[in-house]
């Protein structure tokens, strides 16, 4: 047993896994063996039996009745903004604003702020690992004001190439968006950095959370970002529930994005009040169930903390790269000096679809394709990777299992 | 339980490691273009016709191990068919990846039918299909233009 397999707390781990019912099944008559967590975590049971127990008990529509269950399903609604705000340490609930997830956040800010701030000269500046969801919503915007979209590139190991950010940012830059963590890479970006520089310019700056809440703890208010955006899917917790934290004087001065019920004040023919933060951008009925489940994700995450989910996983993704780099042809794509649990991989002379085909009969779900970043795909010259991500259930055994099934791939491939 | 050397079969693996007809035609009479975004597979099928008999066909791209062995196999069985033989093929093919509940007729759909696996696996139909598609918009989509496109997404 080598170092970095003594360190992975197995007993830990396995009392973990015992909280995530879906883990304990085969596929094929192979036990499953779940590495696909940056596309969506598993759900712990206490998540399950929140949103079982909102639909036999509580469910009902918020902030307009005054019937018992509407306020039972109001208060957890609402409790579930504070759970958030303590999460990332944001100074206010009134900051917090629920959506469907990163993506909806994005094009929250992009459309309510963008549409309304952004005019012909200015300058979004972004990053070549950007998901998808952090580059469309821009693109589209500014097409729509005529601004322009400016890329900050990386270098051959996945860091952005800080220098040349600084080059690119100047005046006309009015926003930075910046991925926390690739979702292609598993780099971690310098946040706090980018946000200094970016606000030493007079830019805002968005970060997509998406793939870092789930491993790292996250102080919007330390980082001083002006939005921060996450799913809820990611954190253990429903899909269908996002956040956008914003800074309250910003949210403040943005329009609404979208009209209806409960994000007005008073509505006539003539006119119409809207209501304040953050319902103003929370029109029609959300998604009650998802929402309060949310909060379930979070406690749980609460309650093992990250100093010990952190640990664990980048023991397992240490010991999965010492571990799988003896397999002939492997080759990690993205091994920037700062990388969390994402580890995207290619073997040479095998298409990253064949693997994830064969490993899916051995038990094991990874991820193939472009990851929703086909720029990070055209900067490493691959059409895809394979990539497997980890969370807190994972164990050392699943990599070994891993590695398994890529020399059995290797044998049905004929490599 | 579904073997799983039934998708990848000796005649696939080999089929993907050396395709057949794998080339740039430059005196094709015409071509297209295939593109799956969701795995990045791309290739590009060109085709010489003698009125209505396809003479030659090749293709050139990059994929996964059954797209590649799809248009390799592909080239193969359409060389001397007619454009009408053609289309029947693809459409016994078509149900041959698609249709789970299908018979494997092996006397109607030759050495295509190393593909059937695919049918067990409904995430790969689109890498299976890929090259028919890009055939199919060759032979009808071209509208006098030498160059068309088909996406499977």
């Amino acid at each position: 047993m080598n170092a970095v397999t003594k360190l992975i707390d197995t007993k830990t781990a396995a009392k973990w896994r015992k909280d995530f019912p879906i883990l304990d099944q085969t596929i094929d008559g192979k036990d499953l063996v779940y590495l696909d967590n940056a596309a969506t975590t598993q759900k712990p049971a206490c998540v399950i039996e929140t949103l079982s127990r909102y639909y036999s008990e509580i469910n009902a529509n918020i902030h307009r009745g005054v019937h018992t269950l509407s306020q039972r399903a109001t208060d957890e609604y609402e409790g579930t903004r504070e759970s958030v705000r303590r999460f990332i340490n944001a100074g206010n609930s009134s900051e917090i604003i629920f959506v469907r997830g990163t993506t909806e956040a994005i094009n929250l800010v992009a459309n309510a702020w963008g549409a309304s701030e952004l005019k012909s000269g200015d300058e979004i500046l972004i990053t070549e690992m950007e998901h998808h969801s952090n580059i469309v919503p821009w693109q589209m915007i500014c097409e729509k004001t005529g601004a322009s979209l400016k890329v900050v590139p990386i270098d051959d190991n996945g860091d952005l190439l800080i220098d040349e950010y600084k080059k690119l940012i100047n005046e006309k830059t009015r926003l930075v968006g910046v991925v926390h963590v690739s979702n292609a890479l598993g780099t971690v970006n310098p946040v706090k950095e980018i946000i200094d520089i970016a606000h030493a310019h007079g830019a805002l700056v968005l970060i997509d959370g998406a793939q870092a809440v789930a491993h790292m703890p996250v102080d919007v208010c330390d980082l001083d970002c002006d939005f921060y955006a996450f799913s809820g899917h990611k954190l253990y917790g429903p899909t269908g529930i996002g956040v956008l934290y914003g800074k309250e004087a910003l949210l403040e001065k943005m329009p609404p994005w979208q009209g209806g019920g409960d994000m007005i004040r008073m509505v006539t023919f003539d006119r119409t009040e809207y209501n304040d933060l953050p319902w103003k951008f929370e029109a029609g009925t959300p998604n009650i169930a998802d929402t309060i489940g949310l909060t379930s994700a979070i406690e749980y995450i609460e309650g093992i903390g990250f100093d010990a989910i952190k640990a664990h996983e980048d023991n397992l993704l240490a010991y999965a790269i010492e571990t799988l780099s003896s397999v002939p042809g492997f080759r990690v794509i993205g091994t920037a000096k700062e990388k969390a649990s994402v580890l995207s991989f290619v073997i040479e002379g095998i298409h990253p679809h064949d693997l994830g085909t064969i490993l899916d009969t051995e038990g094991i779900a990874i991820r193939t394709g472009h990851h929703c970043a086909m720029p990070v795909m055209n900067r490493f010259g691959v059409p895809a990777t394979a990539r497997a991500s980890f969370a807190l259930y994972n164990t050392a055994e699943e990599v070994d299992t891993l590695k398994a099934g890529l020399m059995k791939t290797m044998e049905v491939m004929g490599v | 339980m579904f073997d799983l050397k039934d998708l990848y079969q000796e005649i696939i693996v080999d089929h993907n490691r050396s395709p057949r007809n794998f080339r740039k035609m430059e005196d094709a009479d015409i071509k297209a273009e295939g593109y799956n975004p969701l795995c990045g597979d791309k290739l590009t099928v060109y085709l010489k016709l003698d009125g209505d008999v396809i003479t030659d066909v090749s293709f050139e791209g990059e994929g996964c191990a059954i797209s590649v062995a799809s248009a390799s196999l592909m080239t193969e069985e359409l060389i001397g068919k007619t454009v009408e033989e053609a289309e029947k093929i693809f459409g016994t093919f078509h149900e041959l990846v698609t249709d789970r509940d299908s018979p494997i007729e092996l006397d109607k759909v030759g050495k295509l039918g190393a593909l059937a696996g695919v049918r067990e696996f409904p995430a790969r139909v689109k890498c299976a299909t890929l090259c028919w598609h890009t055939l199919n918009t060759a032979l009808h989509d071209q509208d006098g233009k030498e160059h068309a496109t088909v996406s499977t997404e």
